[in-house]
């Protein structure tokens, strides 16, 4: 299997503020791979800074060898990257299926509607929910149905890449679990490579197969995902009896 | 009753024209948070275009086309002139301040307004220019003791017809659930692969198209059109807009209409000089019941 995506180096500034500070990460095809970290690491700030709502200051990211940075943001969609941001971001006024729909914006001229309507069906299949509320309007939802809505409409381009941010962000316990569930299955069933980025550690080194770990805007520590459970350092400041959060 | 019909065809009338330029305030609005001071200027402008070509065509354009086919050509020419315009105006008055934030933009639009009414004026004169009178179809039709001339009823159907195809557009399509995303929620809009520009590009043309299109029917119906008809046509329009709630499609024609009809009913049986007044009596009335207009919002964002 080749490399995915491959970051180098990545710096990006607010401003003073310093959020990455040369961050590299490497992702192989089919891959599952967590960023982990807590409030204000850069976990977001990477996410948009693969597609490019932020700016970058220097470093490079790369897909399939492919730089990106030769792509405008809403062209990224239509290269195979999808991100489905923190917060859901649904479009409340919109219907279930308009926000759905939506998500094959960028690959319109590339995908023929029967597919599409195939891909939906099988999401569907994931969030049955989905199915049922499709005439609803997205911010009538519950959280965790806007959850399963925002990956649907992620899932529904058949990317090369899924960004999810913060999937299980303010879901009760059963639906982390079902979201949790939910990501093993898009990966089992399309093979769909997951660059997932989490608060909830033990959650998300349960599914993925390598981890990195940020800590105000660099990598502190990185490895397959059965040694980082095991790993003390990650063990007191991120799988804790309750989240601890580490000393600035 | 006669009145009444009269009244409220009378209503629908400019009521449309109301909703016509509302849209063009409602579609800028939803995708920029930004209130374009210059639409009711364009829709001057486009009246004048209109005016402009009957004038120039009625030698020759209604002889080869008929009174009709030079109807048509004023549209059709005002339209686009003026979608033109609205892209111009959005490239040098607005599109070099977005970054410096709302108020450079707001003294902006002001200034591209006056721009716009004062070079009517330079151009076409201040006083009022009367629409060619052999360019206007004069046709009426009798419906019992109602008449009603055959341009108010081609205004009605043309107009009515565009709202439709409009909101058909907007609320229908996917290119239109991509134009209300990118009024939501641009980044994301982005992450979607939707090139706001591009719906930037869309509002700008479309709305002053629509707004010229109210101006030359304008023309056509009552005759005679002046610089500032912009000002007063605008400041009604965009009361319209609120009313039926900033932003949404549905609302700016509903809104339009309303007024129109409200107006013209008021006119032909309380008063006609008090018309303004009670329109904008109305219009703070509904502001205090639904603060969002009568179409507001549908759902709060749930976070
Ligand atoms: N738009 C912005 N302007 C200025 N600073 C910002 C902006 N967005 C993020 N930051 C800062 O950049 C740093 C990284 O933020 P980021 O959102 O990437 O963190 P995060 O790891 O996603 O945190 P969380 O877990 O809370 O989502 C923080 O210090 C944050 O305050
Ligand atoms: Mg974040």
């Amino acid at each position: 299997m080749g490399t995915l995506l491959s970051v180098e180096n990545l710096v990006v500034n607010y401003g003073a503020v310093e959020a990455l500070k040369g961050i590299s990460l490497e992702m192989q095809e089919g891959d599952i791979v967590a960023v982990l970290g807590a409030n204000g690491a850069g976990k977001t700030t990477l996410l948009k800074a693969i597609s490019r709502l932020v700016h970058i200051r220097s470093g490079t990211i790369k897909l399939r060898g492919e730089d990106l940075s030769k792509f405008p943001a809403h062209q990224l969609a239509s290269i195979g990257v999808a991100h489905v941001p923190e917060g859901r971001k649904v479009f409340a006024t919109l219907t279930v299926e308009e926000n759905l729909n939506l998500g094959t914006w960028g690959v319109r001229n590339q995908i023929n509607a029967q597919e599409i309507q195939k891909t939906k069906e099988w999401i569907f299949r994931l969030f049955p929910v989905l199915r049922e509320r499709r005439r609803q309007l997205a911010g009538t939802l519950s959280g965790g149905e806007q959850q399963m809505l925002a990956i649907g409409r992620g899932l529904i381009s058949k990317p090369k890449i899924l960004l999810l941010d913060e999937p299980s962000l303010g879901l009760a316990p059963i639906l982390v679990q079902e979201i949790f569930r939910v990501i093993r299955q898009i990966h089992d069933e399309e093979g769909v490579s997951i660059l997932l980025v989490e608060q909830n550690a033990r959650k998300a080194l349960g599914v993925a197969r390598y981890g990195y770990i940020l800590e105000t805007g660099k990598i502190a520590i990185h490895g397959p995902a059965a040694q980082l459970k095991e790993d003390e350092r990650v063990k007191a400041a991120y799988l804790g009896g309750t989240r601890v959060q580490p000393a600035k | 009753m006669r009145i009444f019909l009269e009244q409220f065809l009378n209503g629908l009338t400019i009521g449309s024209f109301y909703a016509l330029v509302a849209l063009g305030y409602s579609m800028v609005y939803g995708v920029m948070k930004l209130i374009n001071f210059a639409h009711g200027d364009l829709f001057a402008l486009g009246s004048y275009l209109g005016y402009t070509v009957l004038v120039i065509g009625a030698g020759w354009i209604t002889q080869v086309l008929g009174v009709w086919g030079g109807v048509a050509v004023a549209l059709t020419a005002a339209m686009l002139g003026i979608g033109i315009a609205g892209l111009v105006v959005e490239r040098i008055a607005y599109r070099p301040v977005y970054k410096a934030g709302r108020l450079p933009l707001v003294v902006s639009a002001l200034g591209m307004s006056i721009f716009i009414s004062n070079g009517i004026m330079a151009i076409w004169g201040p006083r009022f220019q009367a629409y060619p009178p052999d360019a206007i179809p004069s046709a009426i039709l009798s419906f019992g003791d109602i008449k009603i001339t055959v341009i108010k009823l081609v205004t009605l159907i043309v107009s009515l017809g565009l709202m439709a195809l409009i909101y058909w557009m907007v609320e229908k399509t996917l290119f239109g659930a991509a134009v209300r995303a990118t009024a939501l929620d641009r980044d994301t809009a982005t992450l979607m692969g939707i090139d706001f520009r591009k719906i930037i590009l869309f509002v700008f043309f479309v709305g002053p198209a629509l707004g010229a299109m109210a101006g030359v029917f304008a023309g056509l119906n009552y005759g005679r059109i002046i610089f500032n008809l912009g000002w007063t046509y605008g400041l009604k329009a965009f009361t319209a807009t609120i009313l039926g709630g900033i932003g949404n499609i549905p609302g700016a024609m509903i809104g339009g209409l309303l007024l129109g009809v409200m107006e013209s009913l008021f006119e032909g049986f309380v008063s006609g000089a008090w018309k303004s007044v009670f329109v904008f009596l109305v219009l703070i009335a509904i502001l205090i019941v639904r603060p969002t207009g009568l179409i507001g919002e549908k759902v709060a964002e749930k976070v």
